[in-house]
């Protein structure tokens, strides 16, 4: 079998995907650990926003968005909450 | 009191049984009385690989649920007089394993063993939290490989918040890491996780790292327990870590790629 590659020819070098899977499971790993220690956070938080947000302003509830990107040493969680346009805009009298 | 130990890992396929059946045969072997538990209800395999297929009359479920005596679902190892297998049931399902019957069992077992393997199936659910529930200490087995690393962070995870130790407040549960299929020349080139990294990212003591070899489905083909290949790197390296844990100290082996020579170089082989 090996003897064969000799006439192959040697094919270009992958780099080290090993380090790469330890990266990723460091990232990965490091989250899941806060998150055994209770339930999913972000629900419950969307939900709180939307009504803190909902107090001043008439919103839509579905037109909220959280999300959420892992990173090694920063996550970034982004909060985008529609505002409604002018005219849609009815106060209750 | 018997010492009961769980075999697990989280993800399928990463040597669990393989391993039990090595382990309860080196602890065995070494003078320990023991038995090894099949916690796979449904999917029973222990006994194959334990060459022991052919004289399984009952089963855990049996017992558990009355229908045969405990000494007469015991099968007595023919080749190491101190072992003994409890099959899993093959026709039921996991909810046939209760946690008061399995008590039960591990507890009148606890009277005529030293140590209590149980080879816990994969997943998280019914089946393998009963094979971790009852145990002192753990060996999870783990492949140099990004899921299973990840399934058994998890398991370590489930082992610290839901087995008796942890829900009873006691000593937690002793881990072991077991590193099975390593390939050193393929860490050599960088393709595979080093053994340095699994530890450093799952962090538990290293119990033992067992490389990749033909030897493991040769020894399942004939049901004899790859510990018994005293010749194959294998065998050797699960005996090594059954001497570690019983407390010797013996260098970790099989973790460094042979240096191939000219001539195996051009006609390929691989380690026996």
């Amino acid at each position: 079998m090996s003897w064969l590659k000799l006439f192959r020819g040697k094919q270009a070098e992958m780099p080290a995907s090993a380090s790469q899977a330890k990266e990723r499971l460091q990232i990965v790993l490091a989250h899941e650990r806060i998150g055994r220690k209770g339930d999913d956070f972000l629900p419950k938080l969307q939900k709180e926003i939307v009504e803190l947000v909902a107090k001043h302003v008439s919103i839509d509830p579905g037109r909220v968005n959280i999300s959420l990107e892992r990173g090694g040493d920063l996550s970034t969680l982004a909060i985008a909450v529609e505002l409604p346009g002018p005219e849609p805009v009815r106060h209750a009298s | 009191m018997a010492q009961v130990i769980v075999v697990t890992s989280g993800k399928g396929g990463v040597g669990k049984t393989t391993s039990s059946a090595a382990f309860a045969t080196g602890l065995a072997q070494a003078g320990k009385k023991t038995v090894v538990i099949d916690f796979d209800v449904g999917l029973r395999n222990l006994d194959l690989i334990m060459g022991v297929e052919r004289r399984v009359v009952f089963d855990i479920v049996n017992v558990i649920s009355g229908e045969a005596k405990l000494s007469q679902a015991l099968i007595r190892d023919k080749r190491v007089d101190t072992l003994s297998i409890l099959p899993a049931s093959q026709t039921r399902d996991k909810d046939a394993l209760t946690k008061e019957g399995v008590a039960t069992v591990i507890e009148e077992l606890s009277k005529d063993f030293d140590y209590i393997l149980c080879d816990s199936p994969a997943g998280i659910e019914k089946g393998a939290l009963l094979a971790l529930y009852f145990a002192d200490q753990a060996i999870v087995v783990t492949n140099p490989e990004v899921s299973s690393v990840r399934d058994s962070d998890r398991i370590l995870g489930v082992l610290q918040s839901r087995s008796k130790r942890a829900e009873e407040k006691k000593d937690p549960v002793k881990e072991h890491l077991l590193v099975t299929r390593y390939d050193p020349a393929r860490v050599e080139k960088g393709e595979m996780l080093k053994l340095e990294d699994i530890q450093e990212i799952l962090r538990i003591p290293l119990l033992g790292v067992v490389p990749e070899s033909e030897s493991v489905l040769k020894a399942s083909n004939t049901g004899n327990p790859v510990i018994m290949d005293a010749e194959s790197s294998a065998g050797q390296a699960y005996k090594d870590a059954v001497a570690r844990f019983l407390g010797e100290e013996r260098p970790m082996r099989f973790t460094d790629a042979e240096k191939k020579g000219f001539l195996s170089r051009l006609f390929g082989g691989r380690a026996a």
